[in-house]
C-alpha cells in the first residue's frame, strides 16, 4: 500500500445506533437474499469557501487543513484512516473505488490524476463509513451497511454529520437548505441507495416495470457502480433523485417501508415462480457456475462477476448449501482489477490479471467448500481434480425462498 | 444543454427577434462564399428553426461556414463572491460557491423545482449547532438559519399541504411522519407564528 495515511484512535467502541443485533462477521444483513447493501450519503460544504470545482489549489488545501482535524477528531469510528489521494498510486485509488469508498470522479480528476487537495477518511469499523474531502462538494459523507438497512445507515450518518457540524460551519440557507455545488443535490443533500440483486426479474423481463415505477416515484435505477455503470451480474442501485421539498424522514420512510420492500417482494415472487417452473435447471445453472470458478484458469472481471452472480442467486434460493452470501460479496470486490493487483502486490497486464483472478477465486471458493465440508475428499484449489459433487442431505442453511416443489421433477432445460 | 429560463428584467441592450417583438436570444451568423448573413431570433423562433440546444456550433463545408452563437440575456450575470457567470454555470452545471444561490436565485428556482419533483423549499434537517446557537441569539441569527417570517410561513404551508394530501390519500404512516415534522418545526420556532400547534389537522390513525 502506498500513499500517506494516518490512523487515529477515536476512543472506545462507539455505540452503534440501529445496528443489526444479530450482526456477525459473516452475516450479510437483513433481506440479503435480494439486498446486497444500503447506503446513505450526505453532501455538505463549508461556509466561506468556494466549491472545489471553482477553488484554486490553495483554497482546496485550506479546506483540507480546516477539515482534517475536524474529521479525525470527531470520534466517528473507533479508528479512522486518512488517505491523501493526491499522493497515492492510481491502483490504490481504483481499489478504493472498487470498495465504493470513493467515487470514480474522486479517484480520477482531469488527466487521470486527482485534483490537488483530495482526500478520504475511512472509518475502519467494517470499513463502512467514508468521508470524501473536495470531491464535488467539500464533504461527502457516506455509510454503507450490509443488507437492507437504510434506517441504520441514516442514523449513523446523521450522527456523524452532527459531530462534524460541531466544529465546522456549513453552507446553509433557510430557503435551499444545505448548499451544494450541483443544484441536483441541494436541500437535504441526502442520497439514499439500495443495491439489489435482481436476477429473477431480469430473467422474467420485468425489470422495465421496476424502472418505470421507480421513475414515477422520483427514484433512479442504475448499474452497481452508479451513474453510467452497467448492471453486470444483475446488480442494480435504486436511489432518490429529489433532495429538496421532502424531509429526510419522509424520504427514508418512503424508501424503507414502501418502495424497496415492494421491489424485494416482486423479485422474490419471480424467484418462486422460476423455481416452480424448473428447479433442477436453476440448480444446474448455479452449480455450473461453481464448477467454472473452481477450475477456470483465466477469468475476466465481467465473467467472474456474472458467475458470482449466478452462485449468489443459487445461495439465495437455497440451492447451494455451504456457501455464504457475504463471501460472495467479498469475492465480487476481490475479483475487481485493482484488488487483484493489490493482492499480488504489483501492476499486472490484462492477461496476468485474468490468470491471477482465476487463481484467487479457485483458492477462495475451494477453501470455503473445504471449510464447510471437511469430510469432503474434493476441492483442492488449483488441483486438476473433478468438480465437487453437489452435497447430499439437508442444508444447514434454511433456504431464503420456499423452494416449492421438492422433487427433482421434469426440469426445463435452459 | 437545455434552453433554460431567462428573466425578463435584464433587458439591457435588448435586441428584437427578426420575426417578432420578443427578445432575440440566438444569433446565427452564416458565412456563405465569403458573404456574411446574420439572423437574430427569439427562443421560440429559434426553436422553430431548429436552432436551440446548441451553445455554439461550427459547421464547415467548402462553401459555407455556419457560426451559431447564443447570446442569452442574463448570461452576463456574475456572482460577486466567486466570479462565476450564469452562462458558465449553464455550461458546466456546477455552481462556484454558496453565494451563487443568492446571486442566481431567480434563475435557479425554476431549475431546482423541475429537477426535484416540484420541490421549492428545503424541508428537513437544520444544522443543529447553528440552530442551537441562533436560538440563544438575536432575531437576525435565527433568521439566518430558519429564514424570515415569510419564508417560514411558506415552508410551514408546504408541509401542511403535504400532510393534508397524505391524509386525503389515506397514507397515514406518511402523515404521521409529516405531523412529527410539523411539531418539530413548532418546537424550533420554525412555524409562522408562536403557537400554530392548534392548527394541526386532526390525525385519526387507524392502527
Amino acid at each position: 500500500m502506498t500513499g500517506r495515511r494516518q490512523q487515529q484512535s477515536g476512543g472506545s467502541d462507539m455505540p452503534r445506533p440501529g445496528a443489526n443485533r444479530g450482526d456477525t462477521q459473516t452475516s450479510a444483513g437483513r433481506a440479503s437474499d435480494v439486498v446486497v447493501s444500503s447506503r446513505v450519503r450526505l453532501a455538505r460544504n463549508l461556509a466561506g469557501f468556494r466549491f472545489p470545482n471553482r477553488a484554486p489549489a490553495s483554497e482546496r488545501t485550506a479546506v483540507v487543513v480546516r477539515l482534517k482535524p475536524v474529521v479525525l477528531g470527531a470520534r466517528l469510528s473507533p479508528q479512522m484512516e486518512w488517505v491523501d489521494l493526491t499522493s497515492t498510486t492510481a491502483m490504490h485509488r481504483h481499489a478504493l473505488v472498487e470498495e465504493r469508498l470513493i467515487s470514480r470522479q474522486h479517484a480520477m480528476g482531469k488527466a487521470g490524476e486527482p485534483m490537488h487537495g483530495r482526500a478520504v477518511a475511512i472509518g475502519l469499523h467494517e470499513r463502512r463509513l467514508s468521508i470524501m474531502i473536495n470531491e464535488e462538494d467539500h464533504l461527502r459523507l457516506q455509510v454503507i451497511r450490509r443488507g437492507f438497512d437504510l434506517a441504520g445507515a441514516f442514523e449513523e450518518i446523521d450522527a456523524a454529520d452532527d459531530a462534524l457540524e460541531q466544529k465546522a460551519d456549513y453552507a446553509f440557507s433557510p430557503r435551499f437548505g444545505y448548499l451544494t455545488a450541483c443544484p441536483t443535490n441541494v436541500g437535504t443533500g441526502a442520497r439514499l441507495s439500495v443495491m439489489l440483486h435482481l436476477p429473477a426479474l431480469k430473467i422474467t423481463r420485468e425489470l422495465e416495470k421496476v424502472k418505470r415505477a421507480a421513475d414515477d416515484l422520483g427514484l433512479t435505477v442504475r448499474g452497481s457502480y452508479g451513474e453510467g455503470s452497467d448492471a453486470t451480474g444483475d446488480f442494480y442501485q435504486i436511489s432518490n433523485q429529489t433532495t429538496i421539498g421532502k424531509s429526510e424522514a419522509v424520504l427514508l420512510r418512503e424508501m424503507e417501508s414502501e418502495i424497496i420492500p415492494s421491489v424485494i417482494a416482486y423479485e422474490r415472487t419471480a424467484r418462486e415462480r422460476l423455481l416452480k417452473g424448473g428447479r433442477r435447471g436453476m440448480e444446474d445453472q448455479a452449480w455450473r457456475a461453481v464448477g467454472v470458478l473452481l477450475h477456470a484458469r483465466l477469468l475476466s472481471t465481467e465473467e467472474a462477476t456474472k458467475l458470482l452472480s449466478r452462485i449468489r442467486f443459487g445461495i439465495a434460493l437455497g440451492l447451494i448449501p455451504g456457501l455464504k452470501l457475504h463471501l460472495i460479496h467479498q469475492l465480487l470486490v476481490a475479483a475487481q482489477p485493482a484488488h487483484i493487483q493489490m493482492a499480488i502486490g504489483q501492476e499486472l497486464t490484462q492477461e496476468q490479471r485474468r490468470e491471477a483472478r482465476a487463481a484467487l477465486l479457485r483458492a477462495k471458493l475451494g477453501e470455503a467448500f473445504a471449510h464447510e465440508r471437511p469430510a469432503s475428499r474434493l476441492i483442492r484449489p488449483g488441483s486438476p481434480e473433478a468438480a465437487p459433487e453437489p452435497p447430499v442431505g439437508p442444508s444447514n442453511r434454511p433456504p431464503t425462498v420456499d423452494p416449492g416443489d421438492q422433487g427433482p421433477g421434469n426440469a426445463n432445460d435452459r | 444543454m437545455t434552453s433554460g429560463h431567462y428573466g425578463s428584467a435584464l433587458g439591457v441592450g435588448m435586441v428584437k427577434c427578426d420575426l417578432c417583438d420578443a427578445e432575440a436570444t440566438v444569433h446565427e451568423t452564416q458565412i456563405v462564399n465569403g458573404q456574411v448573413m446574420v439572423r437574430r431570433l427569439c427562443e421560440r423562433h429559434a426553436a422553430e428553426n431548429g436552432l436551440t440546444g446548441v451553445a455554439a456550433t461550427h459547421v464547415s463545408s467548402p462553401s459555407a461556414t455556419v457560426v451559431l452563437s447564443m447570446n442569452k440575456p442574463g448570461s452576463a450575470l456574475r456572482c460577486e463572491t466567486c466570479g462565476l457567470s450564469y452562462a458558465a454555470f449553464r455550461q458546466h452545471g456546477l455552481l462556484g460557491c454558496p453565494s451563487c444561490y443568492e446571486t442566481f436565485e431567480d434563475k435557479l428556482s425554476p431549475l431546482i423545482e423541475r429537477a426535484h419533483q416540484g420541490g421549492t423549499h428545503h424541508i428537513g434537517k437544520t444544522p443543529r449547532r447553528m440552530l442551537a446557537a441562533a436560538q440563544d441569539g438575536d432575531v437576525q441569527a435565527i433568521e439566518r438559519v430558519l429564514g424570515g417570517a415569510r419564508e417560514r410561513a411558506e415552508r410551514f404551508a408546504l408541509l401542511r399541504k403535504q400532510l393534508e394530501e397524505a391524509l386525503a390519500s389515506e397514507q397515514y404512516e406518511r402523515a404521521a411522519v409529516l405531523r412529527d415534522e410539523l411539531r418539530r418545526f413548532d418546537a424550533q420556532g420554525q412555524g409562522p407564528t408562536t403557537g400554530p400547534a392548534q392548527d394541526d389537522p386532526p390525525l385519526d390513525e387507524p392502527r
